[in-house]
């Protein structure tokens, strides 16, 4: 087994057990790599086969062309990682590109065969009046077919405008192909001479056909399409009362059994709702993808808010206005803003929601946190209390910016940051 | 306004409010928050839960304050205003409204500000504090929530382009302040506080934003809203 060593075994086992032919990887229709695939076989194996039961009378195209036409194409044929091959070969001339091993043993494999299919015909007998055409007619369907398994592939990976000549000539080389084939059959087997009236029946045919089948066609076309969008919208409902499902049917069970506990009932909920209103209103093309680093100030101020309210069950009320991208100032400024909430919600929480508000001037970045709690008097701060000393003002002041502090002994505290843009 | 003097004969302020809103639940909710008349001053004299409805209540009743909600069957309260554009600017009673929204989107509330309210509020407010929006909006005033003050920052912070009409379009530096330190959470009394201005100024400077919102031309804000995907 020379091939298989030059490919690795593919008999893993796809975890759909269906039949797909593949569309990676193929010579010819995927058929071959597809049952490799389906029954757990080397590839290799089941080329061999097909070539054996080529010689027993063209068992073997036969079988393949049935597969061909019956079978749909998929990406599960073989346990391949699809997408790499998928971005690798858009189109299917990779074949062309990138002989390995493998395929010059095939098409040695294919000149021996047709050497011995022409040695054991004989082409010089009335035989001839049959061999070629069918081999001609035969060259034309697989091209064809080919053509509409590429066509398909396209639609698939999105690409199908880059090169649109070439499958235009394929498709007119198959048809060409075909026609010459069937018209060549015709003309030895009938007389030339009755050519133009066998042509004429035939094209009679095919209008008389297409008028009767044609409405029908579209209507059904019609019904496919609209079908398809049903399908769509369906599709888009389910996942939306899946998100609600997962996320909010979860939370009010919570809710429920955290019924006494009134600020996780509140924390609960308010976590809900905001994650609820992201997923609702998010911009298209933003993925759910949470994990990420906010980008922009705007981004990283509503962030740092949501992550406060969530700990410590305190409403805060952010108001931003303008955005910037984020820069090392902005981000001390920002963990500054960020312990500024933190006691807020700590200390000033029970007079209501915190008000954060953020605004991205010309020159300069300016964050307000505000609460309406007891308030204290900063000049009796003790000198442990470092979180405001170090982390609110020192912060600040290391990275060139200012904080303010006011705060009225039963008036709230308000905390100002201020923070130069680097670039103005 | 006349209601300083009413059935109970002292100095009890009443307003008559109809509620716009097309979730029962959430109307049964103010109903019972607000609508407690001798505790509140507010009378609630109607309910709607579409625009059709709303346009034959507020019709029928006349009241002086609606609490409009911005997402509603039949085109919204933008379309409400625009039907009931008599009605507000009717010189004998007219008919204030008052958006009430859980609307995030800068384009909904902006919208029906200019459409005619008088105000914004989001429905994570206080009863008090709708009671006091309720009353202030009779009053002929505007009432801002920090976060439409932000909206409207926002919308007349874009410097990048000359303004088309630049009396209506600008802010003056006061009412710039004026908005931030709504935005900041600050009450109008605390503002005239900080700003050394009496809260009557303060009430002048907030409508005049939202005069100057309402007549100033949509370019801004449209652009202003493409630019962040919000229409």
């Amino acid at each position: 087994m020379p091939v298989a060593a030059a490919r690795p075994p593919e008999a893993e086992e796809p975890p759909v057990r269906r039949l797909y032919r593949s569309a990676e990887g193929r010579w010819l229709g995927g058929v071959a790599r597809g049952l490799a695939g389906h029954l757990g076989l080397p590839v290799t194996w089941v080329r061999l086969v097909f070539l054996g039961l080529f010689m027993a009378d063209g068992l073997g195209t036969l079988l393949y062309a049935v597969f061909w036409i019956a079978v749909p194409l998929g990406v599960g044929g073989r346990s391949a990682e699809p997408r790499p091959v998928f971005e690798t070969a858009p189109d299917g001339r990779r074949r062309l590109r990138k002989p390995d091993r493998g395929q010059l043993f095939a098409l040695v494999a294919l000149l021996v065969g047709a050497v011995v299919f022409v040695a054991n015909t004989d082409l010089g007998g009335p035989a001839n009046r049959y061999v070629w055409p069918v081999l001609l007619t035969g060259a034309g369907v697989v091209l064809v077919w080919r053509q509409a398994d590429n066509a398909r592939r396209a639609r698939w990976t999105g690409d199908g405008r880059r090169r649109r000549l070439l499958p235009l000539a394929r498709g007119l080389a198959g048809v060409a192909l075909v026609g010459t084939g069937l018209t060549v059959f015709v003309v030895v087997r009938g007389s030339a001479a009755q050519l133009g009236n066998v042509l004429t029946a035939a094209l009679a045919v095919i209008v008389g056909v297409a008028l009767l089948a044609g409405p029908w066609l579209v209507r059904m076309t019609q019904d496919l399409s609209e079908e398809r969008l049903m399908r769509i919208r369906a599709q888009e409902r389910a996942e939306v009362a899946a998100h609600v499902h997962d996320s909010v049917l979860h939370t009010l069970t919570l809710i429920q059994r955290n019924a006494d506990d009134a600020g996780e009932v509140r924390r609960l909920a308010r976590a809900q709702e905001r994650e609820l209103r992201n997923w609702l209103y998010r911009p298209e093309g933003t993925g759910k993808d949470e994990a990420e680093e906010p980008a922009t100030f705007a981004d990283a101020v509503k962030r740092a808010a949501a992550e406060v309210e969530d700990k410590h069950g305190v409403p805060l009320e952010v108001v931003v206005v303008g955005d910037c991208p984020l820069d090392e100032r902005l981000t001390a400024q920002l963990q500054a803003a960020r312990e500024a909430m933190v006691n807020a919600a700590k200390y000033g929480g029970r007079g209501g929601a915190v008000q954060v508000y953020a605004e991205v001037e010309v020159r300069t970045v300016f964050v307000s946190v505000r609460d309406r709690g007891p308030g204290f008097d900063p000049g009796a701060v003790p000198e442990d209390r470092m979180g405001v000393r170090e982390s609110i003002v020192g912060r600040m002041q290391r990275n060139g910016g200012t904080a303010r502090l006011r705060s009225v002994p039963g008036g709230g505290t308000e905390v100002e940051l201020e923070m130069e843009r680097a670039d103005g | 306004m006349t209601e300083q003097t009413d059935a109970t004969g002292g100095t009890e302020r009443r307003v008559r409010v109809v509620l716009v809103d097309d979730h029962r639940m959430f109307r049964a909710g103010v109903q019972a928050e607000i609508g407690r008349t001798e505790e509140t001053g507010v009378e609630v004299v109607g309910e709607a839960a579409d625009v059709d409805q709303a346009v034959a209540v507020i019709t029928a009743t006349r009241p002086e304050v609606v609490l409009l909600d911005v997402h509603l069957p039949g085109g919204g309260g933008v379309e409400v205003l625009r039907r009931c554009a008599g009605l507000v600017v009717a010189p004998e009673h007219p008919v204030r409204f008052l958006a009430l929204s859980v609307s995030d989107a800068a384009e909904d509330v902006i919208g029906v500000i200019r459409g005619g309210a008088r105000g914004y509020v989001t429905k994570t407010i206080t009863g008090a504090d709708l009671v006091d929006s309720v009353f202030r909006v009779q009053e002929g005033d505007a009432v801002f929530s920090p976060r439409l003050a932000g909206f409207v920052l926002d919308a007349f912070a874009s410097t990048d382009a000359p303004p088309v009409d630049e009396d209506l379009d600008r802010l003056t530096q006061r009412e710039r302040e004026v908005l931030r330190l709504i935005a900041r959470g600050y009450a109008y009394k605390e503002i005239a506080k900080q700003l050394f201005i009496s809260v009557k100024t303060v009430e002048s400077h907030v409508s005049a934003v939202l005069r100057k919102l309402q007549l100033s031309n949509r370019h801004e804000l449209t652009r202003w809203a493409t630019a962040r995907r919000l229409v």
